[in-house]
Order: structure tokens, then sequence, then C-alpha cells
């Protein structure tokens, strides 16, 4: 596995235990959008603070958008510029 | 005197921005009793200021359910006013008790500087719950863009503070 399928893997495991989607988080493709998946705005807060932990990264206030926790592909992206900041 | 007017008699002019706004959120305050179990103070630092937090544990067994209601409260606040992509951090939305039991809503940093830029001149805020929900909703009047009276006779914004 290399470092972005890791990457993946672990956003993954964090939805699936966190995002309460409405189906299995093998069924999520990378675009597919979160909140119309079932997740919550309380289940996105849940999300971000366990992505926190898992990559060891904060989110800054101004990431603190919608579209940032929208989809697999829109975190993926925001944990990359948290993770080489 | 204010005479009901029949909607569809109003006669208003096209206005070039929204004059009432309102935003709504229900939160299972399951939900959110989970989420002080499994992230502890994080998920109330990063939530709420410290007046929120006082009130919510002032009240014995009575925390989750009034984070709820507070949280809920800020996300009908982010309906409201379209802040969902602005980075306005949830702290910046507050949820103040007032001595005579009533509730408002205290805007500070990002969102306060959003909400004034929308021409809000009132905010009117009511929580409730009851079983495993709470809910929230917000309601604002936008003063008219030419600065007609309406709102400027009415109470100052006393819920907008800027921080340093």
């Amino acid at each position: 596995m290399n470092n972005d399928q890791e990457i993946e893997h672990k956003i993954r495991t964090v939805l699936r235990d966190h995002a309460r989607l409405s189906k299995p988080i093998e069924q999520i493709e990378p675009t597919t959008d979160l909140y119309q998946a079932g997740m919550t705005s309380h289940a996105s807060v849940n999300v971000m603070l366990a992505l926190e932990s898992a990559f060891d990264i904060e989110f800054a206030d101004h990431m603190l958008k919608r579209s940032v926790f929208n989809s697999v592909a829109s975190i993926r992206d925001a944990v990359a510029e948290l993770t080489h900041a | 005197m204010n005479t009901p007017v029949p909607f569809q008699n109003l006669g208003m002019p096209r206005l070039d921005r929204q004059r009432l706004r309102v935003g709504m959120d229900v939160v299972d305050i399951r939900r959110v009793s989970e989420s002080l179990d499994r992230f502890g103070d994080r998920f109330v630092q990063r939530l709420f200021r410290p007046g929120e937090i006082d009130y919510a544990r002032a009240g014995e067994g009575q925390a989750a359910e009034r984070l709820a209601a507070r949280f809920a409260a800020k996300e009908a606040a982010i309906k409201a006013f379209n802040l969902s992509e602005a980075g306005v951090a949830w702290r910046d939305i507050e949820v103040q008790k007032l001595p005579d039991g009533a509730c408002r809503l205290a805007l500070h940093g990002l969102a306060a500087a959003h909400v004034e830029q929308l021409g809000v001149c009132e905010i009117a805020l009511s929580l409730t719950h009851d079983g495993d929900y709470a809910a929230a909703v917000v309601t604002a009047l936008v003063a008219p863009a030419d600065g007609a009276p309406v709102c400027a006779a009415a109470a100052a914004p006393v819920s907008f503070s800027f921080p340093s």
C-alpha cells in the first residue's frame, strides 16, 4: 500500500466509524457527496476530530467549510494540505 | 397599528437582497453524548465558548442536551446566513443565556463580519429540546439596501461583537 492509498484507507476508516453514512463505506466513491450519503453536520464534527487524531493534524478555522468535508477526495486534499504544511 | 396585509397584495418592489432569513437544525442528543464520550474536552472546546460550557455543565445531567441545543443553534445560524463556505469557527457563533432566561445569538469574528455585511439588523433565536432531540431556529431581519427606516428604528444589533 503506497502513501496515497494509506491516506485514503485511513480516511475511509474514519468515515466508517464516525460519519454515520447510510451505506457501506465500500460503496462510497471518492467524489460521492457524503452529506447526501447521510452525514449530518454533527457527524462531520466527529469526522473532523477523528481525522485530526488519525493524522496528527489540526483543521484551521478557515478550513471549516462544508466543501472540505464533502467527499473522500476533498478530505484527502485537505489532509494533504495539512500534512505537507 | 399594524394591519395584516394579504400576502398577494403586498405590492412590494423587487428587493435586491433577501429581507428575512431563517435557518433551523435538529440534533440527536444521544449523538452529542457519544461525541462527549469519544472526544471529551476536544469536542467541547472546539465548538463552544466558555459561557456556553459553563451553562451546560451547571445543569446537573443536562450537559448533553444543553450542548446539543447550542450546536443546533450554531448550525441554524450557519444556514440562515449562508456561512457553510465562509470558514467560520463554531465558537464564533455563541448562544448567550440572559438573566431573564431568554437566549440570544452573539456573533464574533468572521461570523459577525459576514452577518454585518449581509445587513442583518435583528436576530431572533429559539431553542427547544424534548426527549432525544434538541432543535433551534434562527430568524433574522435584513435592512433594506437603501437604508429605509425599517431596521434603523429597531434595536441596535447588540448581538454583534468584534474581538480585537
